[in-house]
C-alpha cells in the first residue's frame, strides 16, 4: 500500500470538484450527480484507512454510504421528477415556489 | 512498484473524468464521465484489496444508480435545457469553498509533523498476503458488530423506495 497522503489528496481532490460542481451547476441532476461523486470520495478515506489499520470496519461503513447514495438518488430523482412535471425545468435557480 | 502504477492509473482517470463531468454542458456526457469516476474509484477499492467493495461499487453504483440517472435524464426534456444557461454565476464561491477546503487540509498537513502523538499515523500496512478474505471479514463485521446498523439501513432503503414511488407516480 502506498502511504496513506495519496489517498487522501486524491479523496480531496474529488471532494473538492464535487463541491464546486454542486455550487456553480445549474442543472440539478449534475447536482445530484455531483453529491455521488462527494459521497464516493469520503469512501475513498474509509477504505484507505481500514487498509492501514486492517480493521474491515471502514469498508462497512464505506458499505453503508453507498446504500445511502441509493436511497438519496432514488428519492431525489424521484423529487425531480415530480418537479419535471409541475413546472417543465430542472435548472435550480427556478425552483422558487417557495420564495416569495 | 505495481500498486504505485496502478494508484496514478486509476486515480488519473478519476480525478480527469470528475472534472470533465462538472465541465460538460450535455448532461448525458456528465452521467457517462460520473461512471468513468465510478470504475476508477472501484480499481483504486482493488488497489486497496477491498474486493468485495469492488464488486458492490461496480453492481450498486454503475449498475444501479447510474442508470437510475441515465432514465430519469431520459425522461425529462433534454433539448430545451440543453439551449439554456447551465452555469449559475457562482463561481466566487466555488473559488473561496474550495480554497477553504484545500487551505483546511494542507493546515492539517503541515501540521502533523509538528506536534507528537498528533497527526497522521505512521504505521505500515499489513502486507496484502496476510490479509484474511475480503468478502468474508467484511461479512463477520457486517453481521455481528454491525447487525443494528444494517438492518436500520434496509429500513432506509425501504422508506426509500416508498418515497420515491409515491413522488414520481401520477396524481389522480
Amino acid at each position: 500500500m502506498l502511504p496513506i497522503e495519496h489517498y487522501l489528496f486524491l479523496s480531496l481532490a474529488l471532494f473538492i470538484i464535487g463541491v464546486i460542481g454542486v455550487v456553480t451547476r445549474r442543472n440539478v441532476i449534475v447536482v445530484l450527480m455531483s453529491i455521488e461523486l462527494i459521497l464516493n470520495a469520503v469512501n475513498i478515506n474509509l477504505v484507505a484507512f481500514s487498509r492501514l489499520y486492517g480493521d474491515v470496519s471502514g469498508q462497512v461503513f464505506a458499505l453503508f454510504i453507498i446504500a445511502d447514495a441509493a436511497a438519496e438518488a432514488a428519492v431525489g430523482l424521484g423529487i425531480i421528477i415530480a418537479f419535471f412535471r409541475n413546472r417543465e425545468t430542472v435548472l435550480a435557480d427556478e425552483m422558487d415556489l417557495l420564495k416569495w | 512498484m505495481l500498486d504505485k502504477v496502478l494508484f496514478y492509473f486509476f486515480a488519473g482517470i478519476a480525478v480527469a473524468s470528475a472534472v470533465l463531468m462538472v465541465t460538460r454542458r450535455n448532461v448525458v456526457h456528465s452521467a457517462i464521465f460520473l461512471i468513468t469516476a465510478l470504475l476508477a474509484t472501484a480499481g483504486i477499492f482493488l488497489q486497496l484489496r477491498a474486493e468485495f467493495l469492488f464488486i458492490v461499487q461496480i453492481i450498486l453504483y454503475v449498475g444501479g444508480i447510474m442508470v437510475l440517472f441515465v432514465f430519469v435524464i431520459m425522461l425529462v426534456n433534454l433539448d430545451v435545457a440543453l439551449q439554456q444557461i447551465q452555469f449559475a454565476r457562482q463561481k466566487w464561491v466555488a473559488l473561496i469553498v474550495a480554497l477553504a477546503l484545500a487551505g483546511q487540509v494542507g493546515v492539517m498537513f503541515w501540521t502533523s509533523g509538528k506536534m507528537p502523538g498528533q497527526g497522521l499515523p505512521v504505521l505500515t500496512a499489513a502486507a496484502a498476503e496476510h490479509l484474511p478474505p475480503n468478502s468474508e471479514a467484511v461479512a463477520k463485521s457486517l453481521f455481528s458488530t454491525y447487525l443494528l446498523p444494517f438492518e436500520i439501513a434496509s429500513v432506509l432503503l425501504l422508506v426509500a423506495m416508498i418515497g420515491a414511488v409515491v413522488m414520481a407516480k401520477k396524481r389522480t
